[in-house]
């Protein structure tokens, strides 16, 4: 990997995270294999994105490693710690590691608190029972998400909030107990193009200034050129390349993050006067996926009699891990 | 703050609203008043009075304000007592005996007869009974003896009840006879009419100590008494028009707090923690929805106890798992996806904390119309409950009127004051509520709102 | 108006909605020609009115407006003059259809897709329903849905399958115009550059015209033929496609672009600082000018529309 000297902070072993489907209230129908066998390491300071489509199974793979999610296999370890044997103190300790940031800002402030309680309620909960200490934290860390002058905005309710300003508060809210990760969902995908550079550089720079590691869920390739080190592909619940992100985006190895680099548009009049090269059909269903390699189905370089019959190992090419039988 | 004055700015944009919301501020300063002005132990002590206490005020008499639609006016209630009138009351001493002279001339207006006439006594003596006589002078001049007899310490003479009175007058009742003129030929004794004119009824009375008094105090009863009119035992309905107005907010408020925050936490931890704690809840209200509500509160209240705070225990306890705990569980089920909750989980909220401050302020604007529109819905159950039977025995209360009216021949005997003055606060209280909680439903629920 | 290659063309097309607070000036003097199988695109950040003046131009308006005046000729004719029934006979969804924000969710949940797409055919040419329903099996094709999808209900499609269902229903009665309200947003980039791949096809084969709503400048490319920048309800720059994504002239065209990331170059997307006015009281003179880095004296005054060799601008920069 691009810088092995680092410590781990997080490490994912063969997590499986599935969701039992039922008929009727009861009975078994078989699961949703959301998260179908992921392992990574992540280094403290470290950035790595997670891209995919919608419904790959990213949103589930990083609720899990909140703990909002229980894994159905595998292991999470932070810090050396199993986080699937943390029970009570010990849990809520970990979850205060790591800061959460959501994808829909008005959504993830609630409504009915201003700016000040949204912020307190992570101290309140965490037992900081000074309120010149919570306030103290509070102006600090909006400061830190460039809300100022504070007073201008600790009153306030969300609605009366600009988006990209809401976003700064669900920012300001995840670091306010100082955690080793971040794990932002998509945490742009609802703002304006400029309001969207704007925050992913406030994210970069709190990373680079605390040694926050982050892991950046996203479907857009073309910000993960510019907000992360390394990236990883998610399709079908599955991680099909890992790979550092200026190598992903001059060599793709895989057939589908080839795809989703020619589904990515620049800015460019040329591009109406041609067709895109993609891949026809839609992502597969989670409950009954395609035998062998999921990506099968759509994939141009199928290899006949293998790549539908034998799921593929992930193969070592330069920095690359690519789970494709191309690269055997 | 500003939000609570941006909210009345919007709610008094609505006129019903605003009406309604008028007549619910004057209802509680009206019950504030009323507390303070006649206290509980008072005004309980006068409601549950005998003919002791009202023996001054006339039976089933109406509000005087019916006078204001009448032509002829109906006469009112006057009363004299030589007690206080020394000028009437002329006493002589001979040898241990006193003769006691009592006259009150008093001025009748009316050509209508008052409803009764009585004379009050009152007297003190060692062994023997003072003895009197009574007698009137009409305006033309004639004198009527009426009746004599000894009489105790105290005693009441009832001229209408004068059986020996009455045929003196050839049946006409001596409350009536007394003013009739006995040249004037009626037809029939619905045309008799009273002659206006200074009478003076005089009591002559003999005591047969050293040292013995004796008192007399007329009341000529009319038909109309004070601004609500009285009952079948004289009390003035007035008393319990007034104090159902703090029993009614009272019961109905706290019923509906009561109720909705029960049912509002309960709807939440069910669909919060889910499982079979839900499950438990859903059958609970299923089971509770079809429970005769009704026969439940009668058997309390036939069983156990009547009193208003029982009903209110009752009342609560069988209408949590009510309906609305479903409308909650909705909502709630909606709440419960909403990201903010989630972010709360994974900065570690406990379970209690997320339910109490993330889960149920988010409600609680869809509650407060909900509770105000239930408050007169409860005052209302309230009412109905003392219609069957089933009301408080101490408290007066606006039901309690209706169901002493309707069981004592308001209705058929032509008192409809007593029944509709508690039936026209109510609908009133009502009302404002309802217009009050409407528009607010509007208010808090833009998706009612036009465009 | 201009040449004779136009197809519909805006003059100070405005929209003013009442509200608590006073009039939010939504749409506020809008201008662009279309020309004849053409897409002209409408860029803006959320909030700035794009969706307004979609609804100014189809009449669809809600009952809070205060203001709404303008021209709007569709092939000569302004549309602007005539009265509601005129209008609903030979325009909405005659000559010029709409594919609302957020329409794949808006598809009628209980009505077969097929049913739906061939219900515009029956409402507005009266034809019978089996007619209706062929013309809606041919649009399924231009539009890349199966056939065999036209007796499915919305709930059994994709985002992506949705999506091109509400472009086949805005297309079966075979409109001039067809306006596409940010159509691709909510998908996935593969759907998303499938879909474009559809428009692109369907501008080539028909004979229809695109109205492009979108605030995503990237993709937005791969349709336009021109493009009309509008920035707090006005439009700030008209210009041919591609000039505007070489070099775009008006400040804010300039740093919107800069703020796209760019996936084949390795440019660092710069953001624009502050937020865009409110449209209750917009500021007098130049609307940009609280975030333009080459305001001048000049620009608290009302800025001209200068035409630059073609492209049309607005602001004291390119005038003199
Ligand atoms: N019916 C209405 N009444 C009052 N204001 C309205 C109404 N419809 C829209 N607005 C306001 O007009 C402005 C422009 O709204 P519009 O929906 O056209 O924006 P948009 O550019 O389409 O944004 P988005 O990218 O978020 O869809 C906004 O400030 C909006 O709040
Ligand atoms: N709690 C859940 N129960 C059942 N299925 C779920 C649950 N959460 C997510 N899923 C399913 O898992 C799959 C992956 O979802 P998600 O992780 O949200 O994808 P992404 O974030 O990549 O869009 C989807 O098919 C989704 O419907
Ligand atoms: S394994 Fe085969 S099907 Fe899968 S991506 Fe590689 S070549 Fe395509
Ligand atoms: S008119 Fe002035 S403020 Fe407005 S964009 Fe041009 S230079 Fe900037
Ligand atoms: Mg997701
Ligand atoms: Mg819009």
């Amino acid at each position: 990997m691009t810088d092995t000297n680092r410590e781990v902070l997080l490490s994912i072993d063969d997590l499986h995270v599935w969701f039992e489907l039922r008929r009727f209230g009861f009975g078994h129908a078989g699961y949703v294999k959301a998260v179908d066998g992921v392992t990574f390491n992540l280094h403290y300071g470290e950035t790595i994105a997670i891209v995919g489509e919608s419904g790959c199974g990213k949103t589930s793979l990083m609720k899990t490693i909140l703990g909002l999610n229980t894994p159905t296999r595998g292991k999470i370890m932070f810090e050396d710690k199993n986080v699937g044997e943390l029970t009570g103190e010990a849990l809520r300790d970990y979850r205060s590691k790591i800061g959460y940031v959501q994808q829909d800002p008005f959504g993830a402030l609630a409504p009915f608190m201003n700016v000040q309680r949204i912020l307190e309620e992570p101290l309140v909960i965490n037992g900081i029972k000074d309120p010149a200490e919570r306030e103290r934290r509070v102006r600090k860390v909006m400061e830190e998400v460039k809300l100022t002058p504070a007073d201008d905005f600790l009153h306030k309710f969300p609605h009366m909030l600009s988006g990209g300003q809401q976003q700064r508060i669900v920012i300001a809210r995840a670091i306010i107990l100082e955690p080793k990760l971040v794990v932002a969902d998509e945490p742009v995908s609802m703002l304006d193009a400029s309001v969207r550079v704007e925050i992913l550089k406030l994210l970069r720079g709190l990373q680079e200034k605390y040694r926050l590691a982050v892991i950046y869920i996203t479907h857009d390739l073309s910000t993960v050129r510019y907000f992360s080190e390394r990236v990883f592909v998610m399709y079908a619940g599955n991680v099909v390349e890992k790979a550092p992100v200026t190598s992903l985006v001059h060599t793709p190895r895989h057939p589908y993050t080839v795809a989703l680099m020619d589904a990515t548009s620049d800015p460019d009049a040329d591009n109406a006067l041609r067709y895109r090269e993609l891949p026809g059909g839609e992502p597969p269903s989670l409950v009954n996926p395609p035998s062998g390699c999921r990506f099968h189905p759509r994939c141009p370089k199928r290899i006949e009699n293998l790549c539908e019959v034998e799921e593929p190992q992930e193969f070592q090419v330069d920095e690359h891990l690519v789970a494709c039988w191309l690269y055997k | 703050m500003n939000s609570i004055r941006k909210f009345f700015i919007e709610l008094f944009q609505y006129p019903s609203a605003a009406i309604g919301m008028i007549f619910i501020i004057g209802l509680i300063i009206f019950s504030i008043y009323v507390v303070i002005a006649l206290p509980y132990n008072e005004a309980i002590s006068l409601w549950r009075g005998d003919e002791n206490t009202w023996y001054k005020t006339p039976r089933t008499a109406q509000p005087k304000w019916v006078n204001w639609f009448r032509q002829e006016d109906l006469p009112e209630t006057f009363s004299f007592n030589s007690a206080d009138q020394q000028d009437t009351k002329t006493e002589e001493f001979s040898n241990g005996t006193n003769k006691i002279l009592i006259s009150f001339p008093f001025e009748y207006n009316s050509e209508l007869f008052p409803q009764e006439v009585s004379l009050y006594f009152k007297s003190q003596y060692t062994a023997k009974q003072p003895f009197v006589n009574v007698k009137l002078i009409t305006p033309d001049g004639r004198t009527i003896n009426l009746n004599s007899f000894s009489i105790g310490r105290t005693y009441t003479y009832r001229l209408s009840q004068d059986q020996k009175l009455q045929r003196k007058f050839f049946g006409i009742s001596p409350e009536k006879g007394i003013f009739v003129d006995p040249t004037v030929n009626a037809d029939s004794l619905e045309l008799l009419k009273a002659v206006p004119g200074t009478y003076e009824l005089i009591v002559e009375g003999v005591a047969f100590e050293e040292g013995s008094s004796l008192d007399a105090e007329l009341i000529v009863y009319g038909h109309v008494y004070g601004w609500a009119g009285t009952d079948h035992r004289r009390r003035d309905i007035s008393i319990a028009l007034m104090w159902g107005a703090p029993v009614a907010l009272t019961f109905g408020l706290l019923s509906a707090l009561g109720t909705t925050i029960t049912t509002m936490i309960i709807a939440a931890v069910g669909t919060w923690y889910g499982g079979w704690i839900d499950e438990v809840i859903q059958r609970i209200t299923e089971v509770n929805l079809i429970l005769p509500f009704l026969s439940i509160l009668i058997m309390i209240g036939t069983f156990y106890s009547k009193s208003l705070w029982v009903m209110l225990i009752a009342v609560i306890a069988l209408s949590i798992f009510g309906g609305a705990i479903k409308g909650f569980r909705a909502i709630f089920l909606q709440i419960k996806e909403a990201p903010y909750v989630e972010a709360a989980r994974a900065y570690g909220a406990s379970n209690w904390r997320i339910i109490m401050q993330y889960l149920v302020p988010r409600i609680v604007p869809l509650l407060i119309p909900q509770l105000v529109i239930l408050i007169p819905a409860n005052v209302f159950l309230e009412a109905s409950l003392n219609i069957i039977n089933l009301g408080d025995p101490v408290l007066p209360t606006w039901g309690k009127l209706i169901q002493n009216g309707v069981g004592n021949g308001a209705l058929t005997q032509g008192y409809y004051y007593w029944v509709l003055e508690p039936a026209f606060v109510l609908l009133l209280t009502g009302l404002s509520f309802a217009m009050v909680g409407f528009s607010m439903d509007r208010i808090f629920n833009p998706r009612l709102r036009g465009v | 108006m201009s040449t004779d290659n136009t197809l519909l063309s805006i003059r100070d097309l405005t929209l003013y909605f009442n509200t608590q607070k006073g009039p939010v000036q939504a749409v506020d003097g809008v201008f662009f020609d279309l020309g004849y199988k053409e897409a002209v695109v409408i860029l803006g950040e959320s909030g700035c009115g794009k969706s307004s003046l979609a609804k100014a131009l189809l009449r669809l308006l809600p009952r809070n407006v205060s203001r709404y005046d303008g021209k709007v000729f569709l092939e000569g004719e302004n549309i602007m003059e005539m009265d509601e029934e005129q209008y609903r006979q030979n325009v909405r969804w005659v000559r010029m259809s709409l594919v609302p924000q957020a329409a794949m969710n808006s598809l009628n949940p209980v009505l077969k897709v097929g049913e739906q797409v061939a219900e515009p055919m029956i409402i507005h040419h009266g034809v019978k329903k089996e007619e209706a329903l062929n013309q809606a099996a041919k649009m399924f094709q231009h539009v890349g849905v199966p056939v065999d999808f036209l007796d499915r209900y919305a709930f059994e499609l994709s985002g992506g399958m949705r999506q091109r269902v509400a472009i086949a229903m805005s297309l079966v009665t075979a409109p001039a115009v067809v306006i596409l309200d940010e159509p691709t947003s909510a998908l996935d980039v593969l759907t998303q550059a499938n879909i474009f791949n559809v428009l692109k096809r369907l501008k080539k084969e028909l004979e229809v015209s695109f109205v492009l709503i979108t605030h995503d400048i990237a993709t937005s490319s791969e349709l336009a033929d021109r493009v009309a920048v509008m920035y707090a309800g006005q439009i700030v720059e008209v210009s041919d496609a591609h000039r505007f994504f070489h070099e775009p002239l008006h400040p804010y065209s300039r740093m919107l672009m800069a703020s796209v990331p760019r996936l084949r170059a390795n440019q660092e997307p710069e953001y624009i600082t502050g937020q865009p006015p409110s449209l209750l009281n917009p500021p007098t003179g130049c609307r940009f000018a609280a975030r333009c880095p080459k305001r001048f004296a000049k620009c608290s005054e009302e800025p001209p529309v200068v035409n630059v060799d073609g492209i049309q601008v607005k602001c004291w920069l390119y005038s003199n």
